[in-house]
């Protein structure tokens, strides 16, 4: 039995050891946010943080997760109450068709709350794995950049 | 001003928070109950007739629903344009990846484990794989001459022009196939409910679908419904092929008695459905020294694959597009759209305008050596402006923004003095790059070609409801480009309500009536149209019935039961009307292509590594007359986004065909930009209104994918001084071309 | 996807020992580092009813070790703990920069340096690093333990040189004698990020006062069916003045030690010839 935690919750997954983290999420657990684009650990929909770190979940068989912490999009906002991240992404355009998006988030996220560098060229570099056909990435930099600062501000 | 309370201003997209929370539900997030997994077996020869089916007796074939093209109730055909295109090939294939059997079973991997277990045996016959082989007819494929349309423009007096004129330039133009690449793969699932045959998916036409599945299973519009789920970007690769793969899980969920969902996985999707046209245009231009256009002959050939699909209008939109922005007094334009045995190619963001209108604008920097003038004031001299006369005749009366876009984006670029400081650096032979800045224009129609919108006849609505709620009726898709968010706006602005009370229907063949395609940049300036008029009629009725618009609540509930008397609802629906002074002629193909244009220049600012040769794009500037921005931030997003899959276009991608397949079918070998490969973006919206768009808007969607390749040509032209013709501009092709 | 989890049987050793001993046990068995080359073929549908060894708990492997001479990087550790390494960063920067663009951040969370090198990909990011600063690979299987240095590791295209039941413990990196007086590293890919690359350099430089080359250790990948050292260019450059005629003749004897070819991402005569250039920009001590 392969034991998960995910988004602070402990889950027994009882399905096939081998079977893909983004799988036991979205069919298993019905975290359906993840998503999968490409299979091939190369559009970065399917990202998910495992102990913190974004991972691309489609690349991961649940046996090597077991007893690790997960997060999803799922653990972020909820529509009636979006995180910080989630607003700026909602106020300065960084989602259009919204498939890349919670993979998108997910690698943001860790990003900033690692304490990563907020210039152009850092949030950049902290999203090249998660490609995007609908924007041209600069309204989700700036989602990102925007979110960093108005943290900066709060605190 | 009650008016405008949303119009113009950036409300927040409207399915926004359910699309970053992962609440938005995508077709495969849905859990339909005893849903099976449906999978496609394709032909793995690019021509040929099939001998023989053979499925491994060891294999459980009872546990399975297995469809061939035996088992179609109505038609084997994917009903479009043209009735070419089986939906199973039925004993002939065309092309790789061509359908031939269906398999559904309860389980995902059991299901592609039977497709593993199905031999098909073939007696191969010749293939044209390319335009050439298609031309020299290597294989008859459509008719006796494989052409799957052609079109001819002739204005003024050709050869009257080229007598005329000082110099004469001639070229060729190659542009390469291009993958929608949407991230969403296809996915539809199909199911029987009470006699009706319901399909749902990631899709861009709903009404296409229906059509398809009308004739395929021999049923009326009534016993077939098709709903639109969130949509994981289309930009085109979502207008056609999604009747195929419909009309797949129909025939599936028929023949299993149960739901089946067909998901293709990324390297199915990418080889076996639509790409951009391949195209070559040949340019022969008459100037006359002080480089007044009088000439213009122009060939154009796209490569349509193996089925008709639409290349008949691509072809269209392309020819229409081909002379560019530019007034000439002599032109000929003559297209042709071949078919070869590969996979069709089909509809992507610009519709064979991009590839034209590369040509149009990368023979500029030629004519430029030729005559000893630079291309911007050869540009700037025979740009259209209002009252020019375009190449199928049309007077262009109102909504010219080509000119201050173009003054925009030299200004905000720094364009002349880019051009002399680029010089001197690459005069500099120490320097580790070459530097290049290059200007592109363009116009770009919206809405359909000519006639199109009148042979639509396209339908939209409001509806108030007796509980209060008003909703927009339109088949019209979200697709990431912020339709449902722009139709609340204009319907609310039209009613003068809050945007708050306005509720976007899903795209339901059952509820909504037919808006047409969501293509052709029409989704603002036309069906936002509808919506704005049908939403006049619900306010007038409102004034007239209920003595005013509500401004509360509860006087809406008031109102809403006055105006619904005791019905559950009350629809407002208008019909596309043609403006009065819009005229064409299909037969001589002169006249107004289009009720009005957008514009757009864009000034690419690049350096080509010596050492290397990767470009890198340091800075766009563009400035884009959409007539108005409806909502500024989603209209930015459509020009950055546009403008870089221009970009991945221009610079990396592209398909790489053996033997009539992509073999580059992963996101991992067809490159796409990702965020390091792009650079930042300065971006002017201008606003010509158009007397015609709801509030004045024009269309955006394809606009920013014409201009991004001719730019970067003529930038890699400043930078190195080479013409280069064929893109994608790879490393690879750069330092062929300086050796 | 294809795959078929339920085709496949997992097994989970606790313990280095214990995973030798369950290969052992299955010929043919797959070892399952990070994952992120492996689960991509898998996804295909082309491991279907394999048995895979999972190495994922084998905690002695994740670990990197400093020596004063030497630094021990065990075969799980991934090229995002590579990266912070602060000894790591100091003594051997091309590898740093070159675990910096394998992939993009989620490969490089997961991909491990063990199972970039048992891989074995002709375009490998780590392996020019690792040729030049001469990365000894510990192996352990039923027979025991070997070292193989790196330029006897690769056997070919997708191949090595481990035996049937041999895992790789950790890479061993020599810390040089001497600072060298040079060093750089260039990956050229199909893109700014997530690429595979065309052609990637690594080289290493030391000089005499008197301005000569006291030794230089070059290096490419995606050149040839393995990486490759620069031997010809290597011997040319030895106790010659660096100058541009020099740099010329070590890059005409590029082709003694690689052969490109043409396929989905470049072509031969690109390779060699911006192979050139970044060897002679190197040699010449130009900055790009």
């Amino acid at each position: 039995m392969i034991t998960l935690t995910v988004n602070g919750r402990k889950k027994k997954f009882a399905g096939a050891p081998f079977t893909r983290l983004i799988d036991a999420l979205r069919e298993e657990f019905r975290l359906t946010g993840t998503k999968e684009g490409c299979g091939e650990g190369e559009c970065g929909a399917c990202t998910v943080l495992l102990d913190g770190e974004p991972v691309n979940s489609c690349l991961i068989p649940a046996c090597s997760a077991d007893g690790r912490r997960i997060e999803t999009v799922e653990s972020l906002g909820t529509p009636e109450k979006l995180s910080r991240l989630q607003e700026s992404f909602l106020v300065c355009g960084g989602a259009q068709c919204g498939i890349c998006t919670p993979g998108m988030l997910m690698s943001a996220h860790s990003h900033l709350k690692a304490g990563g560098k907020t210039d152009d060229e850092s949030v950049r570099t902290a999203l090249a794995g998660n490609l995007c056909r609908c924007t041209g990435y600069q309204d989700i930099v700036k989602s990102v950049i925007g979110a960093a600062k108005k943290g900066a501000k709060r605190k | 001003m009650a008016l405008m309370a949303n119009v113009g201003k950036s409300v927040l997209r409207r399915e926004g928070p359910e699309k970053l929370t992962g609440r938005a539900l995508y077709l495969d997030d849905h859990a339909i109950p005893g849903c099976w997994h449906g999978v496609t077996v394709r032909s793995t020869i690019p021509s040929g007739r099939v001998k023989a089916v053979r499925f491994d007796p060891s294999f459980p074939w009872k546990e399975c629903a297995i469809v061939t093209a035996r088992d179609i109730p109505g038609k084997n055909v994917v009903t479009l344009i043209e009735p070419d295109q089986p939906l199973l090939a039925d004993g002939v294939v065309r092309h790789r990846e061509e359908p031939i059997l269906l398999i559904a079973h309860p389980d995902r991997a059991t299901a592609y484990e039977a497709a593993k277990r199905v031999t098909v045996e073939y007696e191969p016959l010749p293939a044209a794989l390319t335009l050439e082989d298609s031309l020299a007819l290597k294989n008859k494929i459509f008719k006796d001459d494989n052409v799957f349309k052609s079109y001819l423009i002739e204005k003024g007096d050709l050869a009257a022009g080229f007598a005329q004129a000082d110099f004469v330039v001639e070229g060729e133009y190659r542009s390469p196939a291009q993958e929608q690449a949407y991230i969403e793969n296809n996915a539809i699932a199909a199911w029987e409910e009470d006699g009706v045959m319901v399909v749902s998916g990631s899709l861009q036409c709903p009404y296409y679908v229906v059509k398809a599945l009308k004739a395929l299973l021999g049923r009326d519009e009534t016993k077939v419904r098709v709903i639109q789920t969130v949509t994981g970007g289309g930009f085109g690769g979502k207008e056609e092929y999604p009747s195929m793969i419909a009309g797949h899980a129909a025939l599936l969920a028929l023949k299993a008695g149960r739901p089946v969902k067909i998901v293709y996985d990324r390297h199915e999707d990418m080889a076996a459905t639509t790409k951009r046209h391949p195209c070559v245009v040949r340019q022969k231009v008459g100037l006359k020294k002080d480089g007044t256009l009088v000439a213009q002959d122009i060939d154009v050939l796209m490569d349509g694959g193996a089925y008709a699909t639409l290349s008949s209008v691509v072809l269209s939109r392309g020819t229409l597009h081909a002379a560019g922005a530019y007034t000439c007094p002599n032109v000929r334009v003559r297209s042709r759209a071949m078919a070869t045995n590969t996979p069709p190619n089909g509809a992507f963001r610009g519709f064979g305008a991009p590839q034209t209108l590369f040509a149009a604008e990368l023979h500029w920097e030629k004519i430029a050596d030729v005559l000893g003038i630079d291309s911007l004031t050869l540009k700037r001299k025979n740009l259209f402006q209002l009252g020019s006369v375009t190449a199928t005749g049309q007077i262009l009366r109102e909504s010219v923004g080509a000119q201050e876009c173009l003054d925009v984006v030299l200004k905000r670029s720094k364009y002349a003095a880019k051009r002399k400081e680029y010089d001197r650096w690459n005069k500099d032979r120490g320097n580790p790059t070459w530097r290049g800045i290059g200007l592109a224009i363009a116009h770009h129609g919206a809405g359909f070609t000519g006639s199109g919108e009148v042979y639509l006849a396209s339908r939209a609505g409001v509806a108030i409801t007796r509980d209060a709620k008003i909703f927009v009726l339109a088949a019209s898709t979200e697709i990431g480009q912020g339709t449902n968010t722009m139709f609340a706006q204009v319907a609310a602005d039209a009613i003068g309500v809050p945007f708050d009370w306005l509720t976007v229907e899903t795209p339901d063949t059952h509820k909504v009536p037919d808006s047409g395609p969501t293509v052709a940049s029409r989704t603002c300036m036309v069906v936002g149209g509808l919506v704005r008029r049908a939403a006049l009629q619900l306010k007038a009725a409102l004034e007239a019935e209920h003595g005013r618009v509500p401004k509360t609540p509860s006087d809406l509930k008031k109102a809403a039961a006055t105006l619904c008397a005791g019905k559950a609802a009350r629809r407002f629906e208008v019909e596309y009307e043609k403006p009065p002074e819009v005229n064409w002629d299909d037969k001589t193909y002169m006249g107004d292509a289009y009720g009005c244009y957008s514009y757009a220049a864009f000034a690419a600012d690049l350096e080509i590594d010596k050492a290397t040769y990767e470009v890198r794009v340091r800075k766009v500037t563009t400035a884009q007359d959409v007539g108005k921005a409806l909502n500024p931030t989603l209209c930015e997003g459509q020009i950055i986004g546009g403008s870089t899959q221009g970009l991945g276009w221009a610079l990396l991608e592209e398909p790489v065909y053996k033997d009539g397949v992509m073999i580059n079918a992963q996101l991992t070998n067809y490159i796409i930009p990702t965020s390091l490969d792009t650079p930042p973006f300065d971006v002017t919206i201008v606003e010509r209104p158009y007397s015609r768009g709801p509030f004045g808007a024009k269309g955006v969607g394809e606009l920013p994918m014409d201009v991004p390749a001719p730019a970067v040509a003529a930038a890699i032209k400043h930078a190195t001084g080479r013409l280069m013709t064929v893109f994608p501009f790879t490393p690879e092709r750069i330092a062929e071309a300086l050796s | 996807m294809r795959g078929d989890p339920r085709s496949m049987t997992v097994l989970s050793p606790r313990s280095a020992a214990e995973a030798v001993r369950s290969l052992a046990e299955n010929a043919g068995a797959l070892p399952l580092a990070g994952g992120t080359d492996l689960m991509v073929v898998w996804n295909l549908g082309l491991l279907n009813g394999k048995v895979v060894v999972d190495l994922s708990r084998v905690g002695e492997w994740k670990k990197i070790s400093v020596a004063k001479n030497a630094v021990r990087i065990g075969s799980l550790v991934t090229h995002s703990e590579i990266q912070r390494h602060a000894v790591i960063r100091a003594r051997f920067p091309l590898l740093v920069q070159a675990c910096s663009v394998v992939g993009a951040a989620q490969i490089q969370n997961r991909g491990t340096l063990g199972g970039n090198i048992a891989n074995a990909s002709p375009a490998g990011d780590t392996f020019p690093p690792l040729a030049v600063y001469e990365a000894v690979v510990h192996c352990v299987g039923p027979d025991g333990k070997r070292v193989l240095p790196i330029d006897m590791f690769f056997a070919g295209v997708k191949k090595t040189n481990l035996k049937p039941g041999e895992l790789i413990e950790a890479i061993e990196l020599p810390v040089p004698a001497t600072a060298p007086s040079r060093a750089a590293f260039r990956k050229v890919g199909t893109r700014a990020a997530q690429s595979i690359s065309k052609t990637m350099f690594a080289g290493l430089l030391w000089l005499k006062k008197d301005g000569t080359v006291a030794d230089a250790r070059l290096s490419f990948g995606s050149l040839a069916p393995t990486v490759k050292r620069l031997r010809s260019a290597e011997r040319l450059l030895a106790g010659r003045r660096l100058d541009a005629a020099t740099a010329a003749a070590a890059a005409a004897v590029l082709t003694d030690d690689v052969s490109p070819i043409d396929d989905i991402r470049s072509t031969r005569d690109y390779r060699l010839e911006v192979s050139r250039n970044l060897l002679v920009q190197f040699l010449e001590g130009r900055k790009r």
